[in-house]
């Protein structure tokens, strides 16, 4: 098991690096760069003012040294400029500038300045971040329960009445997008238009969340995720029903509960697992939407306000985060789904 | 066979009250399309502590009887007549909480394939604690009790550690013993077996008969037995009910219907088995014609009307035959109109006597062929990389026109052998001759077309191995084009059609797909591409195992005439020694990768015998009333090719280990011996106890 999970391990450590790579590559195109100097500096630079800006300011080494410099395995870039001043990636990192570290990059904790929040990301990612994080937790308490019940009780009677009525609602949960449900629900549940039993913003719930402030965020994110688990449980549920062994529990005379509680369940619930734990990077798309819908500042709302800004640094900073999230559920799942099946639980 | 003795409880005359009474039971499953009639009129009693047998064809309605007792039909079949007693009480109108009480407690079912019936995710002990204490309310630590005990009655060594264990850490076996001691928790009146043993090796199908026979003596349990397999159901049950097309067509004592049969159909069934005496050239077997009626196409009258020898047209198409009592004997009944007036003992006709092939020059030598492959340890890569000895030290010869048997149970390197032959995978050292040629490590895709053509397989699943979405007649010519046969398009159609002759089937199905095929009708398809190429080996690897035996007949028959034509060498891989005794001049045994025994067909069906033939040779069940079978049962399991025994491979289980001195056999590989011209055996036992050795299998006379 430890060694699997060296490997894996491993395997996701490379995967990271190339990803991230390909982000930097992409945020550091010329016509960003350019951009991004006209926001710093002044709008009405000239070609040649841009590009000596570009190289004041370090955006000029090589790709690859930057891409170091950033991880924080190449040192930071230094520029002495025309009035004397020592001016570079990591000069700002302490009091003085001649004690200041020559490597400042994600391996030393340091993620960059973000332009739009001027401020280190690092500092401002993680408050963003936790404000995800309580969504995503009521998002998830929400989600699995709902859909697993919605799944096992569609599945266990294939065809009958219940089924018909539920895969109808996953259905169409799965099928509406987040920006159509989440302005609906709006409309109908929190607006004087219709019954107002909900805030319509959730920006009172970054300090306190109620039910009153927070249901309708997390409804919105949830419902997506519930069609599309529910009707993996479904399918799982139908399958396992057939099962022969399934007969067996039947044909020692166990009730219909019993069977699905005890025999089924448990059999039912492998493949969705990995499914739940597959949704975490797809329920990113969701909070992207919501968050700026019910004007929550997490961490989707930072990523608009980073794209929208050209801020290059807080970019990056929110897709590795996003990389890592993926590439952490689906270890989790693996690892999941190799303890609920015995058959395939190795020593 | 061993003793058919009726349990004590069956003599006929006592007056006790049957356990199960069928009446007249028909059962239809409903599809968008049509009724299917799969069971019409049936009836069938068992009395308590009475075996009652079920035999028939797959589809003629065997399962959907045991599962109608058991009211599971599932969502489109319902019983549309009759009725099922069980102890007295109608089932088919109980009710849902009645029924779940007589399930489990009551009556008890077991079906084919053990690993799928349990469930994997749940521990062998709660799995089998679950039925008393539903039924009987008894707490957890009583029911292990019972679990404990019951485990060890079905022979299972360790019954503490196999209730902890996962379904899937225990060998098809030991999953279906357990199958069984699930099924006897309760101790049930009546035990239903669906083909219990059929995905099972032969010595442990033997063993698991063995226990379920014993097992009804002690709990005096009844017992209906249902199997294709007419040597099973001698050694098991008392009362034998054959069926055809969804009906009983005869029943009665298994004495009776062995040898006094009254149904046209029992008839022909028997006659198409390889019983002891059977022999290729002088008595061969006798198919029987045509095919089986799909329950929507049932004809008019007598079911089996259009196969049967004896049909009187206007007679037996009139209308719907009923069961007639057979005066004299003791609950014969046959659906025959004409039974009275048929010569029973008229011997079979047609039986067309083929003349033996003389065997000609060596084509095939096999010079220590060894295949070893390595594999890695678990799932997560650890656990060092292991060695599994597929074959070890293989060597023999195979003339033209010979057929040369090769026998043992899975895992024993058949297939593997067949394998390195083929190409498909090259020899980790020793030599293969093909006519003088080394072909050893020469991997299919670098022979010639004339040796991929010259050594052609024809394989156990005939549905696995036709291209579904491809036209028979397209299939072959594929075939005739890999092989380089012929030279124009117009040359390769006209061979397919001679091939479709070869094998009898219609010209005219070469443009049917493999789906419109029956299975013999596939395995015969598959035949003719073997032959597409002039092939000169032909490697059949259990090529009739999958068919039903009316089909295997002739399937075999096909195979036997084409090799005399074409004087091929046949290779037939199989783990049934009927067949083999049937249609082979030479036979090789395996176990754990080694030849242990190789000889004429005669050498290795008489004494002395290498021990593992012995015991396969006791564990295969014959289906005639006359044979005596010395009984030995194998204990313990094939050990893993991953980890063989030291010294003699078949020592775990060997019951003559104890006549070789100072523990040889446990220390060193047996050198092959040779015991007559041509036979050779791996043993270490001396002259003296081989001599000995008494036969298996006796026939009493008549
Ligand atoms: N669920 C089902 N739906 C439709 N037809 C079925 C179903 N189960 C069995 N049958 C049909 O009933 C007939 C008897 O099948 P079965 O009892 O399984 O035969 P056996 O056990 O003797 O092989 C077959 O023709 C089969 O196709
Ligand atoms: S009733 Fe006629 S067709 Fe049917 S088995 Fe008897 S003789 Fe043959
Ligand atoms: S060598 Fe020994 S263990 Fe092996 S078969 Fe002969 S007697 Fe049995
Ligand atoms: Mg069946």
């Amino acid at each position: 098991m430890l060694k699997f999970l060296l490997r894996r391990g491993g395997t996701m450590l490379l995967t990271a690096l190339c990803l991230t790579f390909v982000v930097f590559f992409l945020t550091n195109l010329p016509p960003n760069l350019e951009k991004l100097a006209k926001s710093e500096a002044s709008v009405r630079m000239s070609d040649a003012d841009v590009a000596s800006w570009i190289e004041r300011n370090g955006y000029g080494r090589p790709i690859l040294v930057r891409y170091g410099e950033w991880l924080g395995v190449v040192p930071g870039w230094t520029n002495t400029e025309a009035d004397g001043r020592l001016r570079g990636r990591c000069v700002d990192r302490a009091p003085v500038p001649a004690e200041a570290p020559a490597y400042c990059g994600l391996l030393q904790g340091y993620w960059g300045f973000s332009t739009f929040f001027k401020a280190p990301v690092g500092d401002k990612l993680g408050y963003h971040l936790g404000l995800t994080g309580i969504l995503m937790f009521w998002v998830m308490m929400l989600m699995v329960p709902a859909s697993l019940l919605i799944g096992v009780l569609a599945g266990m009677r294939e065809g009958s009445r219940t089924d018909r009525v539920l895969s109808t609602f996953s259905i169409t949960t799965t099928a509406t997008p987040e920006y159509v449900s989440g302005v609906v629900f709006i409309v109908f549940l929190a607006s004087p238009a219709g019954f107002q039993l909900f805030k319509g913003s959730a920006a009172s719930a970054m300090d306190g969340p109620t039910f009153e402030n927070f249901f309708l965020p997390v409804l919105t994110i949830a419902l997506y995720g519930i069609g599309y688990i529910a009707r993996m449980t479904r399918a799982s549920m139908t399958e396992v029903m057939t099962a022969q062994y399934i007969r067996t529990a039947r044909l020692k005379g166990l009730s219909f509960g019993a069977i699905v509680l005890r025999h089924a369940l448990r059999n039912a619930l492998i493949a969705p697992f990995t499914v739940i734990m597959l949704q975490f990077p797809w329920l990113l798309n969701g909070v992207v939407i919501v968050e700026t819908l019910f004007n929550y500042k997490g961490f989707g709302w930072t990523l608009v306000q980073a794209a929208g800004n050209n801020d290059i640094e807080l970019l990056l900073a929110c897709s590795v985060v996003a990389v890592f999230v993926v590439l952490v559920t689906q270890l989790i799942s693996d690892v999941g789904y190799v303890f609920l099946n015995p058959r395939i639980r190795i020593a | 066979m061993t003793d058919p003795a009726p349990h004590p409880a069956a003599e006929p005359g006592t007056a006790a009250a049957p356990i199960l009474e069928i009446e007249n039971l028909s059962i239809s499953f409903f599809t968008r399309l049509r009724e299917i009639p799969a069971v019409m009129d049936f009836s069938c009693t068992v009395m308590p502590g009475e075996a009652m047998g079920l035999v028939g064809e797959s589809g003629c309605g065997k399962s959907t009887v045991a599962l109608a007792v058991m009211r599971d039909l599932g969502k489109n079949g319902r019983i549309v007549g009759g009725r099922i007693r069980f102890k007295g009480r109608d089932l088919t109108t109980l009710g849902d909480t009645e029924l779940r009480d007589i399930r489990g407690k009551e009556i008890a079912m077991i079906y084919q394939e053990p690993m799928a019936s349990l469930n994997p995710a749940m521990k062998v002990g709660r799995q089998l604690m679950e039925v008393p204490m539903i039924h009987e309310g008894i707490g957890a630590a009583e029911a292990r009790a019972r679990a404990l005990e019951v485990v060890s009655d079905v022979r299972l060594p360790d019954p503490a550690r196999i209730l902890n264990a996962y379904p899937h850490q225990l060998s098809g076996g030991q999953q279906q013993r357990i199958v069984i001691a699930m099924a006897l928790m309760s101790k049930p009146a009546l035990l239903i077996l669906d083909e219990p043993t059929t995905a099972l090796d032969v010595t442990v199908e033997a063993a698991v008969v063995d226990l379920v026979k014993d097992l009804g003596r002690k709990y005096g349990t009844s017992m209906l037995f249902i199997s294709h397999n007419l040597g099973l159901v001698l050694e098991v049950c008392d009362r034998i009910c054959v069926m055809y097309s969804g009906e009983a067509v005869e029943t009665g004592a298994v004495s009776d219907v062995f040898d006094r049969m009254r149904h046209p159909y029992t008839q022909a069934l028997f006659r198409s088995i390889p019983l002891p005496g059977a022999d290729k050239t002088t008595r061969p077997l006798v198919a029987i014609p045509g095919n089986f009626p799909l329950p929507h196409e049932r004809p008019q009258g007598c079911n089996f009307g259009p196969r049967c020898d004896h049909f009187v047209a206007g007679r037996c198409d009139a209308a719907d035959v009923p069961m007639f009592e057979v005066p004299g004997q003791d609950r014969h009944a046959t659906r025959c109109l004409r039974f009275a007036e048929i010569d029973w003992s008229a011997p079979a006709k047609a039986a067309r006597a083929g003349e033996k092939v003389p065997v000609g020059d060596v084509v095939l030598r096999m010079d220590d062929l060894r295949k070893y492959y390595e594999v890695s340890g678990g799932l997560f890569g650890g656990g060092a990389r292991k060695v599994v000895k597929a074959n070890e030290t293989l060597s023999f010869e195979a003339r033209e026109g010979e057929t040369l048997a090769i026998v043992g149970e899975s895992g024993c390197g058949k297939s593997t052998f067949a394998k390195v032959l083929m190409g498909l995978e090259t020899a980790t050292s020793g030599r293969i001759l093909l006519y003088n040629q080394e072909i050893q490590d020469t991997p299919i895709e670098k022979r010639s077309p004339e040796t991929v053509g010259s050594v052609q397989m024809v394989f156990q699943n005939p549905f696995d191995t036709l291209n579904p979405s491809m036209t028979v007649g397209r299939q072959i010519i594929r075939a005739l084009e890999v092989f380089g046969e012929g030279r124009t398009d117009a040359e390769r159609e006209a061979r397919m059609l001679e091939l479709l002759d070869l094998v009898k089937l219609p010209r005219e199905f070469a443009t049917r797909m493999p789906r419109q095929l029956s299975g013999g009708q596939k395995q015969r398809v598959g035949i003719a591409r073997a032959f597409a190429g002039g092939a000169k080996i032909v490697v059949a690897d259990e090529p009739v195992s999958a068919l039903d035996v009316s089909v295997q007949a002739a399937v075999t028959d096909l195979l036997m005439e084409i090799q005399r034509k074409n004087r091929t060498t046949l290779l037939f891989i199989s783990h049934d020694l009927s067949i083999v005794r049937y249609l082979s001049d030479r036979v090789m045994v395996m176990y754990l990768g080694h030849v242990v025994e190789i000889g004429s067909t005669d050498q290795v069906f008489s004494p002395p015998y290498h021990p593992y033939t012995e015991a396969l040779l006791s564990a295969v069940p014959i289906a005639d009333t006359h044979v005596r079978k010395k009984r030995i049962v194998l204990e313990g399991e094939i050990p893993s090719a991953m980890n063989p025994p030291p010294g003699c491979p078949f020592q775990t289980r060997c019951r003559w280990k104890h006549e070789v001195a100072g523990g040889l056999c446990e220390r060193e590989v047996p050198p092959m011996r040779t015991l007559a011209p041509g036979h050779q055996i791996k043993c270490h036992l001396p002259a003296a106890v081989l001599a000995g050795m008494e036969p298996v299998i006796t026939i009493a006379a008549e």
